[in-house]
């Protein structure tokens, strides 16, 4: 039966309909729900994995044990899977292997716009990329046939608004390959002769996946006018029918690597004018420029930022739609910390003491935003402990005494763990807090191998933190509780003060984990409340000023009293 | 036909994905074909959001552009603003007159626009503008504002029947949390 389908929940049905058993995966914004949606099959094995990397390894080692098995990423989450990424393509399968890695075209909710289309290229591996949830589902089935046919692994390219659009599908039923029985070959360990004799075969793997991708399901030509010839993939052939309709003649690929040559050279031979339409960089106009196609691409669309039709329009100097406009200025909505969220006592205490702060990738990055403005950069996971290790050491004192690594329970496990360890060994007179709320919390809530559950809530193991940071070698691990001011504001002066380094871990769940209960919101006593503002410093959103009096918003306040902590008129009461 | 597109805005946290779930089913049960999309993640965070529902004969790009909007549906009154260039110029909004100050007001930073609503009328929108807010509160919960304003929107839709959206209710609502739905539609649809 038809269904409206999430793009993300659409992999996740074809990973189930293909029989894969394993799914292992790191969250990330907009990959996350292929492997949350996964898990609600009994019959296929999903976790979260420490990170990408780990994810990719398990996947694959699933794949060496016989099953279809997958993995899903964001962006770059796909750069720290690259190391197993590109052997992998030689070492060869057992069994299909899917790797789903998700594009922010616009970064909603990332640090950079990555092309991770290059990555099929350097990797040498298959990359299907489809337009809506239906291919979702149909290109992530055929992925495993493609994947075990030439012992490749083979990625599934989405992007935001493949992922995070619901379209119609029509499910089918799940279909488990017999397991393949493990047989040991010496070929298989990837040194010398063996990895010369694999790269001889991954490059006549890509001569016989070009020959398929010539003659294929994935890539389609919709024949129409022929004065206009568009060569397009992904949601950008959404764009393109939507602005030209019949009036363009269009090449349609849904296999982005390799790319076929004879398909597109025969296509632009059979219209006036070609243009590729395509996100972020040029990588089918590059092709085609390679086959000595005149195209035009980039000189007509931007490399920067989403597409939409209008974009589309105004790019090939259509008119776009009349538009109603008011002259008030709309003041920006950004995102910002929840009411009672455990970062923000912190961060309002680096702010106090003037601290250089190296952040890292999680909802603590709104830190950054005003009134706390209590970051100074960040890169990405991990590199608040690395880098702030190599700040240190060229500025000396000037750094150790007033600057942090800060780094979220999560990020902390996927790639902070080195960085502290580098802090440790070389004996950096550094401090990190670990911000640990008991999820992660950006990605909506997944566990993690601190909360001590694992991605279907049940018991799992679970990480000690002083523990781990004692044993790396740290003799000071501070933990401090986000909601006193007091506490956090000495603690942390203290393990600046020290002359080594340093682990303060803050420990605080989530107030938006389900089934926290909170304290009832609390009341302004307009009486003593002169309106001075010092609650607001900190920048709660249930926090307002009305006619020279401070109001605390019911529906969102849940009692934390950290403002209560700014008001020295005792205005604020639970 | 052609397509038709209806944006549901508000501020992360105030249940426009589940809106949006629910229009959806509604508009594939009438044999359209339908995209819903939708922004996860970072400005889930208390920032101003958007989902775009597109529904007809063939449906292609899943985003909903400038003077594009059939219908916006607005859970807060300064997004209702915000988005009014996404609006057709004989298009409709049906706005929340709820106001929550983002960070830029909460700060002094910015002001809150005032008579928005007449704004957005003299610039030749239509608007159906009501207390939302009270209208789910009346009906047992704040957090029904979403439910209410599909009980507003299904007004427009006279040729859908009570029971399929009675029946979308059902499949995409919590069994606990039904009656308490049932009671904010019809409250909306009667505002």
């Amino acid at each position: 039966m038809k269904e409206l389908m999430l793009g993300n929940k659409a992999v996740a049905r074809g990973l189930y309909e293909a029989g894969c058993m394993v799914v292992s995966s790191y969250p990330g914004t907009p990959s996350t729900e292929i492997t949350e949606e996964a898990a609600k099959y009994d019959e296929v094995y999903c976790e979260w994995a420490p990170n990408e990397k780990v994810a990719l390894e398990v996947a694959h080692g699933a794949t060496v044990g016989g099953r279809r098995s997958a993995c899903a990423m964001k962006h770059v989450g796909l750069n720290v899977a690259a190391d197993p990424l590109f052997t992998i393509s030689y070492q060869g399968l057992n069994a299909g292997l899917v790797i789903c890695v998700a594009d922010d075209p616009g970064m909603h909710s990332s640090q950079n716009e990555q092309d991770s289309r290059h990555y099929a290229k350097a990797a040498k591996i298959p990359m299907l990329e489809p337009s809506d949830s239906q291919e979702a589902l149909t290109f992530t089935k055929k992925a495993f046939e493609m994947s075990e046919k030439y012992n490749t692994p083979v990625l599934i390219k989405m992007c935001t608004r493949v992922s995070h659009s619901q379209s119609v599908v029509e499910p089918g039923e799940r279909v488990v390959p017999e397991q393949v029985p493990y047989v040991k070959d010496p070929a298989k360990v990837m040194m010398t002769l063996n990895s010369r004799n694999a790269h001889v075969r991954v490059e006549q793997r890509t001569k016989d996946l070009t020959a398929l991708a010539e003659d294929c399901d994935f890539n389609r030509v919709e024949m129409g006018d022929i004065k206009l010839g568009i060569i397009t993939s992904s949601t950008s052939y959404q764009y393109a029918r939507e602005v030209f309709g019949e009036k363009a003649s269009i090449l349609k690929l849904g296999m982005i690597y390799p790319l076929p040559e004879k398909l597109i050279l025969d296509f632009a031979s059979r219209v006036d004018e070609v243009i590729v339409l395509e996100e972020l960089d040029p990588f089918i106009e590059e092709h085609c420029r390679q086959l000595g196609i005149k195209v035009r691409g980039k000189d007509l669309f931007p490399i920067c930022g989403e597409f939409s039709q209008n974009l589309v329009r105004e790019c090939m100097g259509m008119d776009t739609a009349p538009v109603l406009h008011i002259d008030d200025n709309i003041p920006p909505r950004p995102p910002v910390m929840c009411a009672g969220c455990p970062h923000r006592g912190i961060f309002y205490t680096l702010k106090k003491n003037n601290c250089m702060v190296y952040g890292d990738i999680g909802c603590y990055t709104l830190g950054a935003v005003a009134p706390l403005n209590a970051m100074d950069l960040n890169v990405c996971m991990g590199a608040s402990c690395s880098g702030l290790h190599g700040f240190n050491k060229v500025m000396g004192e000037q750094g150790e005494k007033h600057s942090v690594g800060v780094i979220g329970d999560s990020t902390f496990i996927h790639s902070g763990i080195t960085g502290i360890t580098d802090i440790a060994y070389n004996m950096s007179n550094s401090t990190v807090i670990i911000l640990d709320n008991s999820i992660t919390g950006m990605t909506g809530h997944q566990q993690n191998p601190t909360t001590g559950k694992n991605l279907r809530g049940e018991p799992a193991g679970k990480v000690d933190l002083e523990a781990l940071c004692r044993a790396i070698g740290f003799e000071r691990v501070r933990v401090v509780d986000p909601y006193n001011l007091a506490e956090v504001d000495a603690v942390l002066k203290e393990e600046l003060a020290a002359d080594e380094p340093s682990i303060i871990i803050s420990r605080r769940p989530c107030v938006m984990i389900k089934g926290t209960v909170h304290k009832p919101p609390l009341k302004v006593d307009t009486d003593k409340c002169i309106g001075c503002k010092a609650c607001m410093r900190i920048g709660c959103p249930a926090i307002s000023v009305t006619d020279g009096k401070a109001k605390i918003d019911p529906t969102l306040c849940v009692g934390c009293e950290v403002c209560t902590q700014m008001c020295k008129f005792d205005a604020l009461k639970a | 036909m052609d397509t038709k597109n209806i944006m549901i805005v508000g501020v992360g946290g105030q249940g426009t994905l589940l809106a949006s779930k629910m229009l959806g089913y509604v508009l594939l049960g009438q044999g359209y074909d339908v995209k819903v999309s939708e922004v996860h993640g970072m400005s889930q965070r208390g920032g101003s959001v958007v989902t775009y529902v597109r529904y007809g004969k063939k449906v292609y790009s899943p985003v909903i552009d400038k003077g594009e909007a059939d219908i916006i549906i607005s859970f807060e009154k300064l997004e209702a603003a915000r988005w009014l260039e996404y609006l057709k110029t004989d298009g409709l909004i049906i706005t929340n007159t709820q106001e929550v100050e983002p960070m830029p007001v909460i700060t002094g930073a910015a002001e809150y626009p005032q008579q928005l609503i007449e704004k957005m009328q003299a610039a030749g929108a239509k608007v159906d503008a009501k207390d939302f807010l009270s209208i789910a509160q009346s009906a047992g919960s704040a957090k029904a504002v979403n439910i209410a304003l599909m009980g507003r929107l299904s007004t427009y839709f006279p040729e859908i029947s009570d029971e399929q959206w009675q029946e979308a209710i059902e499949k995409i609502v919590p069994p606990k949390f039904l009656e308490l739905n049932r009671t904010a539609f019809e409250a909306g649809r009667n505002a």
